[in-house]
């Protein structure tokens, strides 16, 4: 045991100093035109053997370290929350307070906020859209993005080439979206884990290649710019209107024009989206439909043995997820202005994946938390945006190793012992 | 009331099943004994449409289900307590009961509820319990209550006795006759034959995808052959 301890300890401490050598050792000077080979300096070189010294030591008393973490106390929100009597009466008054909170709250503070907070916003839409697919009916969906972008393009298009508005488009990018989750749903469910998740990527690719190529309609990797912005009853945010006649926002209501109303309005729209998506899904998760996604994801037998008709199931929980997906779309091109494939490439994907995964499978609460997570951190870490990937996976490995179920697990009813 | 013509069934190119003609009438408890890979799991599949009968008839109340999509047949009234219980194990027994009546009215449902915790009053203490923290026995119980949720004229039993100690194994057998009391059809795949024939009316058995031997069940208990093969001589 000792000893093989030892040897995966040599070991883990050789692949690092083979990946800090290849990566940091070693440097490609241009002079003129060769290129030079230039080893680190001293200082650099200490650096790499304390790094490789902590890799040896924590893989030789790894038993040790993860005796002392699990020794430290978890965090158990069921002591900080109040009982459950208590709660069930507080907790109509804690989001209604929330829900002020949230609409009061962007004119206190900088633009810069607001438009960070609308982002998260779209993220959690989307995470909340994915859960259903991957954290409800246990379908692993990799290519997630494809409907955010069928969304997103759906509103650009009919925008650009009809002029419809915002508020048309919305759920047409929905139903747009759905039907794409629809018609991919159909071949694909079939499948079962690694080869839907493989197929569902390959989705995401197509939709994105076939946006990047259709330049005659889509405008290939230019894009499409100048999206028109939603409008508040006809009532644009801009400081002169468009059209003759028509009415801006601040000449209705008679106040000096704000850059900032904009970016409130986008924030707004954004909070009451994410309230119907999450009133919408929380009546479906209540419904019949929502126990069977559940339950389609416990036990497929058992679910056909009780005359359940998987591929309907499977089928409503792609549609529904990809509508989200829609929704959020639309509304991130509209905030956006200008959508190019570019906004939806794999890592997209890989992002809301992470959001449902580190939130806790199947839990709204835990992805909202999750998203709000995944979308500032980022920001607050700014000036480490070089090591953004790897305070990613550092952030990943920690989840793993200290809470695997998630960071706010999905909630069974359970009986409490009264003692 | 279920009447198998002269099926067979493959597996790709293996035949799991040659021929086998079955026939269950209303109110019958009939098992099907045999052993490892004889094909008893096979045939209750068949029934349920999954893998599909190759050739051969199979009705249900003079309907033809051959050939149905297997969540059409289970809406026909026809369940199924699949072989290893299957409980949804995240689920509670409330939330695993009301599954089994997804295509029923919940106010009907909760009718049915009532009388299946009649029945089992161990799910009662468990009601809200998560299903996969009870015992092998309390797990078969939740199957079986489960499929009658659906309100069923004829249930298949797939090894219901299966990794259950001796006296729960006995409990589960006299709920069976309970069921068929009150008018329950029965149809029991069992690898226990002693005891599957001693409550059934009548017995088949399986041998390497044919059956070998129909009879009552008290005469298949005392037979000879069967008694070596199966009761252990």
């Amino acid at each position: 045991m000792q000893n093989s301890k030892f040897l995966s300890a040599i070991f883990a401490a050789g692949v690092t100093f083979v990946l800090a050598c290849l990566m940091l050792g070693v440097k490609l000077n241009t002079e003129g035109t060769t290129l030079q080979v230039e080893g680190a300096s001293t200082e650099q070189w200490t650096w790499i053997g304390l790094g490789i010294a902590v890799v040896f030591l924590s893989q030789l008393f790894s038993a040790q370290i993860d005796a002392f973490f699990s020794g430290l106390p978890k965090p158990q929100l069921a002591k900080v929350l109040p009982e459950a009597s208590v709660m069930a009466r507080l907790k109509p008054w804690l989001l209604a307070a929330l829900i002020v909170g949230m609409l009061v709250w962007p004119f206190m503070v900088s633009r810069g906020s607001v438009d960070l907070a609308t982002l998260t916003l779209i993220y959690i839409m989307l995470g909340l859209g994915l859960n259903i697919v991957v954290g409800l009916a246990g379908l692993l969906d990799l290519g997630f993005v494809a409907f955010y972008a069928v969304g997103a393009y759906t509103y650009a298009l009919l925008s650009m080439y009809f002029g419809l508005s915002f508020w048309i488009c919305l759920p047409l990018a929905a139903a747009l979206a759905a039907l794409f989750g629809f018609i991919l749903g159909f071949p694909v469910l079939r499948l079962r884990g690694d080869y839907l998740a493989i197929v569902t990527l390959g989705f995401g690719e197509i939709i994105r290649i076939l946006l990047n190529n259709w330049t005659a309609v889509t405008g290939g990797p230019n894009g499409i710019s100048g999206i028109a912005k939603p409008t508040l009853f006809g009532l644009e945010f801009t400081r002169r209107a468009k059209e003759e006649g028509a009415m801006t926002f601040h000449e209705f209501f008679g106040i000096s024009y704000s850059s900032s109303y904009k970016v409130i309005f986008l924030y707004l729209i954004a909070v009451v989206l994410v309230i119907f998506v999450i009133y919408l899904i929380n009546r479906l998760m209540r419904m019949p439909i929502g126990r069977a996604w559940e339950a389609l994801r416990e036990d497929e037998i058992a679910c056909r043995s009780l005359g359940l008709n998987r591929t309907a199931i499977k089928l409503s929980a792609f549609t529904i997820g990809a509508s989200t997906a829609g929704f959020a779309g639309s509304f991130f091109a509209a905030r956006q202005g200008f959508i190019s494939p570019e906004s939806f490439i794999f890592i997209e994907s890989a992002i809301i994946l992470a959001i449902v995964v580190l939130g806790g499978m199947g839990s709204q609460i835990g992805v909202i938390l999750a998203a709000i997570v995944m979308t500032i951190l980022p920001e607050l870490a700014r000036e480490f945006s070089e090591y953004r990937m790897l305070l990613f996976g550092l952030l990943m490995v920690i989840m793993m190793r200290w809470r695997p179920e998630g960071l706010v697990p999905m909630k069974r009813p359970h009986l409490e012992l009264k003692q | 009331m279920l009447s198998i013509k002269n099926i067979n069934t493959h597996y790709g190119p293996i035949q799991a099943l040659h021929d086998v003609s079955v026939e269950v009438k209303q109110g019958e408890i009939v098992t099907l004994i045999g052993a490892n890979g004889a094909g008893k799991t096979t045939l209750m599949m068949s029934i349920c449409g999954d893998p599909q009968a190759t050739s051969g008839t199979i009705q249900f109340d003079g309907e033809e289900i051959t050939g149905q999509q297997t969540s059409s047949i289970m809406q026909k009234g026809l369940a199924i307590v699949p072989e290893g219980r299957r409980v949804f194990s995240g689920m509670t027994v409330e939330e695993n009961l009301f599954m089994g009546a997804y295509h029923r009215d919940r106010r009907e449902a909760e009718m049915t509820a009532e009388h299946v915790l009649a029945l089992f009053p161990r799910l009662r203490e468990r009601y809200s319990q998560r299903a996969g923290t009870m015992s092998g026995g309390e797990q078969q119980m939740l199957a079986i209550g489960r499929a009658m949720m659906s309100k069923p004229r004829m249930i298949l039993l797939d090894e219901p006795s299966l990794g259950l100690a001796p006296i729960i194994i006995q409990q589960i057998f006299d709920i069976i006759e309970k069921l068929r009391e009150e008018g329950v059809t029965i149809f029991l795949v069992e690898q226990n034959a002693n005891q599957a024939l001693r409550i059934a009316d009548r017995g088949y058995v399986l041998e390497n995808g044919r059956v070998i031997m129909e009879d009552t069940g008290a005469a298949l208990l005392v037979n000879e052959d069967v008694r070596k093969a199966y009761l252990g001589g």
